[in-house]
């Protein structure tokens, strides 16, 4: 369980994370949703310690983050920020077998090898391990790291924009293994999102948040309502029934 | 998942990017695997230590031997610092341009020194043994490199570019000030200052050797010891939090290392503002991994046999026509820009 109490985050006076408080049960995907400025990711980099907090409390599986061992909580929960610019010249193998150092600090076991093998081919990157991160294109690298957490092995998997640069077959094939990941590994996954069809498509729930709160948390078909996505986005859209699901249409 | 269209896509990168990258990549993969060519390494700084103690070793045979001996040993110390203190600044600040000596650290010493020496002139304490005022040096050099770490990581977060911003402006108000106090100094201390700072690799100060030696030896064990965390501190802050690395306490620890290694190089040599940024450079290519147990050493031997063989080739072959230094940071000058440039293009 993620568990936030009255978490508060400010950048210089601007407060970003606005003493939010919200439960996250284990298991299942959580996507969170929201305009451009609500506090997502600070919120996700916060849970994942790589912010400190103003205000508030942090626990994961009963761990406070702002206080547990590194190390411990490596283990036990993972975080993939929107990009991750590197200095090192990195193989995909190199990079994925990272995911490993937590629990080998650098000397890979046979098992931790083949933990990376299965992240590899997981992310439908069998071919290219052997290939540089600076080779690949974004979408590639993108799968790259995702690889890389899966690697890590850890109960929770904090993704920010785990859809960014994929065009739409990737999309789709990203959604879909994180919906496995969770149906299938007993992960819990925590993504940002910013595609509210994905995210009502592929979620168990939605926490939606703007200006700094959590305005709206629920099921997807709580959230896929006209008068809640409004609300959410300020902005006009319908929500329309497409063989038994929900489609916001927001395009015109 | 992968649709026909991706993978279309790949394969024309495919096609294109081995043909612009396999010719340098070909070339190095003759060097062998990482051991391999750590071997190769140990074995040309050898050679080029023996180059320097056989060539012309006519006259008062042990005479020249004592006397080659201490600058092959101050080379090699300088050469060792160096390495390690820029692959492991460059590490913790997940840059390959920027380098202690440009951040100033060096300039900070250089500060220190004549600190050291107008404080006791000015209280006629006579000037200090070369050693006492190294070590003192040195020990004013960790304080306030973590000084200036806890000022930054300490409180409100700051950045690691800001960190590097506030060196370089750092750097120059350090050397102003030296050369403030120098110019308002009696001018029989400023003869001793003067020999400290404006040493050379022809010249280093012979009793400064055996403590100089403890010290990078034991740091840079150290250091390589920490190799496998210092892989994933190289992924950058937030990658290598979420891998649990503890970020603060190993910064801090790499950051007191670089310090000692910096005063040394600086001590025995004085300043080379651009030698770390080649031989660093120069290691990432052709250790032929990202893993810092291998890249440490290779920038050590690479280090060690740019400084003996340039200074075997300027010693026998150009009569000292000229000084290493000047070719050093001529060359170094040139690479600094080149890296420049190209990054610039790059992002």
């Amino acid at each position: 369980m993620i568990r936030v109490e009255n978490a508060t985050k400010a950048y210089g006076t601007s407060v970003v994370v606005d003493g939010v408080s919200l439960e996250l049960p284990t298991g299942g995907v959580t996507s969170i949703v929201g305009p451009n400025g609500a506090g997502k990711s600070t919120l996700l980099s916060t849970v994942a310690r790589l912010l400190p907090l103003d205000g508030g409390r942090i626990s994961v599986a009963g761990l406070d983050v702002s206080t547990a061992d590194t190390r411990e909580l490596a283990r036990v929960l993972a975080m993939l920020k929107q990009d991750n610019p590197l200095t090192v010249r990195l193989s995909v193998q190199d990079l994925v077998s990272f995911g490993r150092y937590p629990h080998s600090r650098g000397r890979l076991t046979e098992t931790d090898r083949a933990l990376v093998r299965t992240a590899i081919s997981y992310l439908d990157l069998e071919g290219l391990e052997d290939r540089f991160l600076d080779e690949l294109s974004g979408g590639q690298r993108q799968r790259a790291f995702v690889a890389m957490v899966l690697a890590q092995d850890t109960d929770y998997v904090l993704l920010d924009e785990p859809l960014n640069n994929l065009d739409m077959p990737h999309a789709r094939s990203m959604m879909r293994r994180l919906r496995r990941t969770a149906d299938e590994l007993n992960k819990t996954v925590v993504i940002v999102i910013h595609d509210i069809n994905f995210a009502a498509a592929y979620s168990d729930q939605i926490v939606a948040m703007k200006h700094g709160r959590v305005c709206r948390q629920g099921s997807p078909e709580e959230i896929m309502t006209s008068e809640a996505l409004a609300d959410i986005y300020d902005m006009d859209l319908q929500v329309h029934e497409i063989e038994g699901r929900r489609f916001a249409q927001y395009y015109f | 998942m992968s649709s026909p269209a991706s993978r279309a896509g790949m394969s024309g990168r495919t096609t294109q990017d081995p043909a612009a990258t396999a010719p340098p990549r070909r070339l190095l993969a003759l060097l062998g695997s990482p051991p391999a060519r750590l071997v190769l390494f140990a074995l040309l700084a050898l050679a080029c230590a023996a180059a320097y103690y056989l060539i012309n070793a006519n006259g008062n045979i042990n005479f020249v031997l004592t006397y080659r001996s201490q600058k092959v040993a101050a080379m090699v110390l300088v050469g060792i610092a160096v390495a390690i203190s820029t692959v492991l600044f460059q590490t913790i600040t997940a840059n390959r341009i920027l380098t202690p000596s440009i951040m100033g650290f060096d300039s900070l010493y250089a500060l220190l020194q004549t600190v050291l020496v107008f404080v006791t002139s000015a209280f006629g304490v006579g000037t200090l043994s070369s050693a006492m005022n190294f070590g003192l040096s040195a020990v004013l050099m960790v304080i306030s490199s973590t000084a200036l770490f806890l000022w930054l990581f300490g409180g409100p977060r700051r950045s690691l570019y800001l960190m590097v911003l506030v060196g370089i402006i750092f750097g120059t108000l350090l050397r102003s000030l030296a050369t403030l106090l120098q110019r308002i100094m009696e001018p029989n201390s400023f003869l001793t200052l003067q020999s400290r700072l404006f040493a050379s690799f022809t010249n280093a100060d012979p009793a400064l050797l055996p403590i100089a030696a403890v010290l990078v030896v034991a740091v840079s064990l150290v250091i390589w010891l920490r190799s496998d965390e210092l892989d994933v501190l190289a992924l950058g802050r937030e990658l290598a939090t979420m891998l649990g690395v503890n970020y603060r306490r190993t910064v801090l620890i790499g950051l007191v290392g670089m310090a000692v290694l910096v005063s040394v190089s600086t001590a025995l040599v004085g300043p080379i503002t651009f030698f770390g940024l080649i031989v660093a450079n120069l290691a990432y290519q052709l250790a032929g991994t990202h893993r810092h147990r291998y890249v440490l050493p290779v920038a050590a031997l690479l280090s060690i046999i740019t400084l003996v063989g340039a200074q075997a080739v300027l010693e026998h072959l150009f009569g000292m026509g000229t000084v290493l230094s000047v070719i050093i940071e001529f060359v170094g000058g040139i690479v600094f820009i080149v890296l420049l440039l190209r990054n610039g293009r790059q992002r």
